[in-house]
């Protein structure tokens, strides 16, 4: 029987997991955005017209709510400037003119025996090699388990990949079993828990006898099958299908004893460790109906999104939307020239087709969104408050737990802008609580 | 016709007991309404505006009933509601200047593109989650989505090309579109002194040059020139002090991108 979440939907998959991995050759100019976490920007410990390594540390700042960034090519640096980002507007960047060498940083050596048994060992290594949770959200690592030690008494390792196109974390359960493995153990060993359980969906399953031939129990895994359905990867959504505990509104997973981390996080944890590798590249999905084939390209961060799609065949029509991450999720971007990040799992290219809009979209009260939000919300509801600019009510329906999976939006007959709506929702709150602040100082 | 009858008798003895049950009632449970109030009440706009900065002219009234609240604050109504109202408290009617509002942006689609096409609700703070606060080249750039437009009462917003502009024949200075304005471009200018620069760029020259024809560069022509001594350029952009200018309009006309304008 597999595990599952209620409600949820089951989009067109779009999955093309048996195409193999091919690594792009790094651009010959990379630009490394110092802001690629939530939290406190990097500062940039670089100058203008110095020569970096491969694997060197860029950027850092020691807010405790940050990770560091490193150069993902080796060869001088050229400017120091804001340049598009990924996620809209501008963002402080090292831009690297790639040499072509590849000379590595020796600056992180692998742990020693004793070292990858200490918990604060690791800690420090995850957070040196500038780890961030490389699903999407990239929330800093180290500070989320340093935050769940003592608390959290189930490590959960999201294998859902439950977005459509994405195959990336798919190719590293399949192509590196024994390494994620050895990833999970020191996250696990890292967070104080005896086991982890690693919840994967049944559509992956030649991913999940792989892992199994490896033997888990010998690294404290046990591997959980859950049923294909979206958002089955939420944080929220694998806590109640793996351990059954539901997250209390406005609450996070570290609340009811839960930790979750990403596939792709644990696979990084692994390579800082064991071979002294920061994030400097990762499996980024580049597909979309403007594609004239889907790629699974080992990519460089920084690389910009024109060279890469030109890296993966070329466009076969124009694309007219591009997204970043999985199309339920993701995030649009607005600038062709825009570098990939740490948390970019794919590079989406669509056409028209895809991009399909109404001009006045009316609600028609079916409520086929109340039944599949996975957050048990009332989307419905939620979209009049927020066109009204109803703040209190909004509150009152629970907004902030929204945790934007699309979802309703993509259910919905009328196509109401939902999530985007929600998504306004949540940051007019976020300022109104500010401005009471303000008025409260005063 | 018996029935009739006893139909009519009984709705007419349960009309009276009702009658007097309500006459009764309105007597015990009698509300005091300041007369004042009422009479201030009718000589308000009515628009229910909120620029007096009270909900609604309901509020205002009882406010100034209670002696709370200055008696020029009906913008809708101006001089000649603050007179009467004056008149019914027996206080001077001071001067109460009137406003209008200014949308410090020029960015119409002929002057700054777009810079990518917004899909998703009508709704310029909805818009302002993507590509850095605007669709447009210039990221301070009015977005254009008509927040300010379903905000104002009086029908005096406009969004026109892309870019908000006010008909200050009609505005009556109320400010619910500077409230709505989530990028904040909507400022109130006193109706004498309506010479200001339409930019909100706080860019370097070289930067706003490449993204927008007519944007402020900063180029400090007009705060050398400026005999009042109004105008001071910070962070880039020209900012003219209203209790200072004397609306002369010599900067509008020495500004090499024409971005200060005189109405």
């Amino acid at each position: 029987m597999a595990h599952t979440f209620k409600g949820g939907v089951h989009p067109n998959y779009m999955k093309a997991p048996e195409v193999p991995v091919s690594v792009i050759a790094p651009p010959p100019q990379v630009v490394i955005p110092l802001a690629q976490h939530i939290g406190a920007p990097c500062i940039p410990i670089v100058e203008v017209g110095a020569y970096v390594t491969m694997g060197q540390k860029i950027g850092d700042n020691p807010a405790p709510v940050s990770a560091p960034v490193h150069a993902s090519v080796s060869g001088r640096v050229v400017a120091i400037e804001p340049r598009p980002y990924p996620m809209g507007g501008t963002s402080m960047s090292v831009v690297i003119e790639n040499d072509g060498l590849d000379t590595k940083c020796d600056a992180l050596e692998p742990l020693t025996e004793e070292q990858l048994k200490d918990p604060d060992a690791i800690l420090e290594r995850i957070r040196e090699c500038g780890i961030v949770g490389m699903g999407g959200a990239m929330f800093p690592t180290a500070f989320k388990i340093r935050g769940g030690i003592g608390k959290v008494d189930r490590l959960i390792i999201n294998g859902a990949e439950c977005e459509p196109y994405l195959n990336g974390d798919h190719l590293t359960m399949k192509l590196f079993p024994e390494e994620l493995l050895k990833g999970i153990e020191l996250v696990r060993i890292a967070s104080g828990v005896d086991k982890a359980y690693y919840g994967i969906e049944v559509n992956k399953q030649d991913a999940i006898s792989v892992l199994k031939a490896h033997y888990p129990e010998k690294y404290g895994v046990e591997i959980v099958s859950e049923k294909v359905k979206y958002p089955q990867g939420g944080e929220k959504m694998q806590v109640k299908a793996v351990t059954g505990r539901e997250v209390k509104p406005g609450g996070l997973p570290s609340g009811v004893g839960c930790n979750v981390v990403s596939t792709r996080t644990c696979y990084a944890v692994y390579q800082a460790c064991y071979e002294g590798r920061p994030v400097i590249d990762r499996i980024v999905t580049v597909a979309g109906s403007a594609m004239k084939q889907t790629v699974n390209a080992l990519t460089r961060v920084g690389t910009p999104f024109a060279y890469l799609a030109e890296q993966c065949g070329g466009f076969a029509k124009t694309p007219r939307k591009i997204v970043l991450g999985g199309p339920m999720m993701g995030i649009c971007a607005t600038d062709i020239n825009a570098p990939t990040v740490k948390g970019t799992s794919g590079v989406l290219f669509f056409t028209e087709k895809e991009d399909r809009n109404v001009k006045e979209p009316t609600c028609i009260h079916c409520g086929k969104c109340i039944s599949v939000c996975p957050m048990r919300l009332e989307p419905m509801f939620m979209y009049m408050y927020y066109k009204k600019g109803d703040l209190d009510m909004l509150k009152k329906f629970h907004v902030t737990d929204c945790f934007e999976c699309g979802s309703c939006a993509y259910n919905c007959p009328g196509r109401l802008p939902l999530t985007h709506a929600f998504k306004t929702a949540k940051v007019m709150l976020q300022e109104q609580v500010v401005r009471e602040k303000e008025a409260a100082a005063k | 016709m018996k029935t009739i009858l006893f139909s009519v008798l009984v709705l007419a003895v349960l009309g009276g007991v009702f009658g007097a049950l309500l006459s009764f009632a309105s007597k015990i449970f009698h509300v005091e309404v300041d007369p004042k109030q009422e009479q201030v009440r009718s000589c308000l706009a009515g628009a229910n505006c909120g620029g007096c900065g009270f909900p609604g002219c309901d509020g205002y009234a009882a406010a100034v009933a209670k002696g709370e609240a200055p008696v020029n604050r009906c913008v809708a109504g101006g001089a000649e509601a603050a007179e009467k109202i004056a008149e019914i408290m027996g206080v001077s009617a001071g001067t109460s200047e009137k406003k209008a509002a200014f949308v410090a942006c020029s960015g119409c689609t002929e002057n700054t593109g777009e810079r990518f096409n917004y899909s998703g609700p009508v709704d310029c703070r909805a818009a302002m989650l993507f590509g850095g606060k605007s669709s447009k080249m210039c990221t301070f750039a009015c977005i254009g989505l008509g927040n300010c437009e379903r905000a104002c009462k009086f029908g005096a917003m406009h969004v026109e090309n892309g870019a908000a502009k006010v008909d200050v024949s009609k505005c009556v200075g109320c400010g619910a579109c500077a409230e709505a304005c989530p990028k904040s471009l909507i400022k109130l200018l006193p109706d004498t002194q309506r010479v200001y620069p339409a930019c909100s760029n706080t860019d370097k020259g070289a930067l706003v040059m490449k993204v927008c024809r007519v944007g402020c560069i900063g180029c400090k022509k007009c705060e050398r020139e400026c005999e009042a001594g109004a105008i001071t350029v910070t962070d880039n952009l020209a900012r003219i002090d209203p209790a200072k200018c004397t609306s002369c309009g010599h900067c509008a006309e020495i500004c090499p991108r024409k971005i200060i304008t005189t109405i």
